[in-house]
């Protein structure tokens, strides 16, 4: 190994070790050198506070949450676990929620990580590729037959996410928007769904059949299959409603393997 | 093209409503390329709208050029593909390495100024100005750690590494003060040291004195107004060398827009009377 990287792997091991002090015995003399140099300090904080500020950036509902200060501290903790692989920090904290998930600390907030997965699709949401949304009117065209057996593509920003135990909409978007009114949250199970139709993110509350929905079509499955999959959710759901919501909330970009034979002809004025 | 180029100011987010309302008169503004590393989205939105107003300047924290390897081609395919939507006047790096085998710290990290890693960097920039088809500048990066291992001082490495490789030298002046009051060296003489044909741009900033140690160690910490002593040193490089691009940069504790444009002005006006050298091509 050359000379520069048997330097930058030792500075890289001193940048991160949980306690310089004992790691400096590890070190090769010349690294140790600058390791023991008060100046050191800068780079191991401004490496450490880099990526702790993306987290705190990244997940703006978490922080509202729990507070600055516990969030640094719980990203401190990840960051030494999950450094950023990534070099543009504005999509760091993908492990995030999971350690969020299994974090001890956390226990008594058992809904933290599903409101951190919500503040990572908004992430997603945001530098998502610029696509068209596919406009309600587009589905009126078609036969029944035809819409049953077609493919609603979901938009490359729509994520969601469902929570059988607890209100992640009330809890995520009220974070979000940095209200402190929670006296009147109903503690069931809600679901959400972020978009990105023009410009913005937006989100709205859905229910599990929408979401059951979602999932049927990012699996390529027919429109007939996602209405199986939302009535095996909820079997009194609403079907008509649940297309207008989806639709008008930008969920889709387009239809594919519509039958054009199939498309109604325009209605004569 | 540089050349037309006046006074510009880090873009941020808080301030595109300003920066795309701002005269179209030869200012300009600067962002780091990782941050509109995304898809799609309002963020290259802003950027696209600013840059059908005003000349952008592409200054990357990231490429780790002074890496014991070679720049990460995904990420160099970004930069690619963000330079060919922007259409960048001015592209930069740093003398520094930020990733290293998968991961990434986020700091401009300083290595011994060896031969052999002149020889690396010169590979890597030769790389990046392939793969882009221009000229990048080299930026001086701060300094806190006095190394015992160096074989070439700053300015010697960068005027050999912009000699061999045909990239220009971004002078950050803020920096130059910063490492000289750390490790105890004279701004001005190494000011004056730097080959003026090679500088494509140059960079003013704020420092302030470390949080634990006080005034005995300056941090490039970009969250403060471009102090008199570097205000100073940068009339100096002027007189010497003739105008240049001049970002007053702004990362931390960001102040109302117009407060940045005014000390953009004061560099602007700095320029404007600085004395009609030729620009090396």
């Amino acid at each position: 190994m050359t000379a520069l990287a048997t330097f930058q792997d030792a500075f890289a091991q001193a940048l991160l070790a949980p306690d310089l002090a004992t790691a400096l015995d590890a070190l090769p003399p010349d690294v140790a050198t600058l390791a023991r140099q008060p100046a050191f300090a800068v780079y191991r904080n401004t490496v450490t506070r880099g990526a702790v500020d993306a987290l705190c950036a990244n997940f703006p509902s978490v922080q509202r949450a729990v507070g600055d200060e516990w969030l640094r501290a719980a990203a401190t903790l990840h960051v030494r676990e999950h450094p950023p692989r990534a070099t543009s920090l504005l999509a760091y904290g993908e492990a995030f929620p999971s350690f969020l998930a299994a974090f001890p600390p956390a226990a008594d907030l058992p809904w933290l990580a599903d409101v951190a997965r919500l503040d990572r699709a908004w992430t997603e949401a945001h530098g998502a590729p610029d696509q068209p949304t596919l406009e309600p009117a587009a589905i009126t065209v078609l036969t029944p037959a035809a819409l049953a057996a077609a493919v609603l593509v979901p938009h490359a920003a729509a994520r969601w996410l469902a929570s059988h135990r607890f209100p992640i909409h009330a809890l995520w978007s009220r974070n979000r928007r940095g209200e402190d009114h929670f006296a009147d949250v109903a503690w069931t199970g809600e679901a959400v769904l972020v978009t990105r139709p023009r410009d913005a993110v937006r989100w709205i509350a859905i229910d599990a059949a929408h979401a059951a929905f979602l999932d049927a079509c990012t699996r390529a499955g027919s429109v007939a299959e996602a209405i199986d999959a939302a009535l095996a959710a909820d079997r009194n759901t609403d079907l008509a409603r649940l297309m207008t919501t989806l639709l008008d909330a930008g969920a889709f970009t387009r239809l594919s393997g519509a039958d054009e034979r199939a498309v109604r002809a325009p209605a004569k004025p | 093209m540089t050349a037309a180029l006046s006074a510009g100011l880090s873009l941020k987010p808080a301030h595109y409503a300003e920066a795309l309302d701002a005269p179209a008169d030869a200012r300009w503004f600067e962002v780091h390329p990782e941050n509109y590393f995304v898809d799609g989205g309002p963020r290259l939105a802003w950027l696209d709208a600013i840059r059908a107003r005003h000349p952008l300047s592409l200054h990357g924290v990231a490429l780790s050029l002074a890496a014991d390897a070679p720049p990460d081609p995904a990420q160099l395919a970004r930069l690619a593909r963000l330079c060919a939507r922007v259409e960048p006047a001015l592209v930069s790096e740093h003398l520094a390495w930020s990733a290293w085998r998968g991961t990434y710290y986020p700091d401009l990290l300083p290595f011994p100024r060896t031969r052999a890693a002149l020889a690396r960097v010169a590979a890597n920039v030769s790389i990046v100005q392939d793969t882009l088809r221009r000229e990048i500048a080299i930026e001086n990066p701060s300094h806190y750690l006095a190394f015992a291992g160096h074989e070439l001082d700053e300015v010697t490495f960068l005027a050999e590494l912009s000699r061999r490789t045909g990239c220009r030298l971004l002078l950050d002046v803020n920096n130059v003060f910063v490492g000289a009051r750390n490790l105890g060296y004279d701004a001005g003489a190494t000011l004056d040291a730097f080959p003026g044909d090679a500088i494509a741009e140059i960079h003013l900033a704020g420092h302030r004195a470390d949080a634990a140690l006080g005034a005995s160690l300056l941090v490039d910490s970009h969250d403060a107004p471009v102090a008199d002593d570097v205000w100073s040193l940068y009339e100096r490089l002027v007189r010497r060398i003739g105008a240049r691009p001049t970002l007053v940069e702004r990362d931390d504790n960001l102040p109302a827009y117009a407060e940045l444009d005014a000390e953009r002005s004061r560099a602007a006006a700095l320029l404007a009377g600085a004395p009609a050298l030729p620009v090396a091509a």
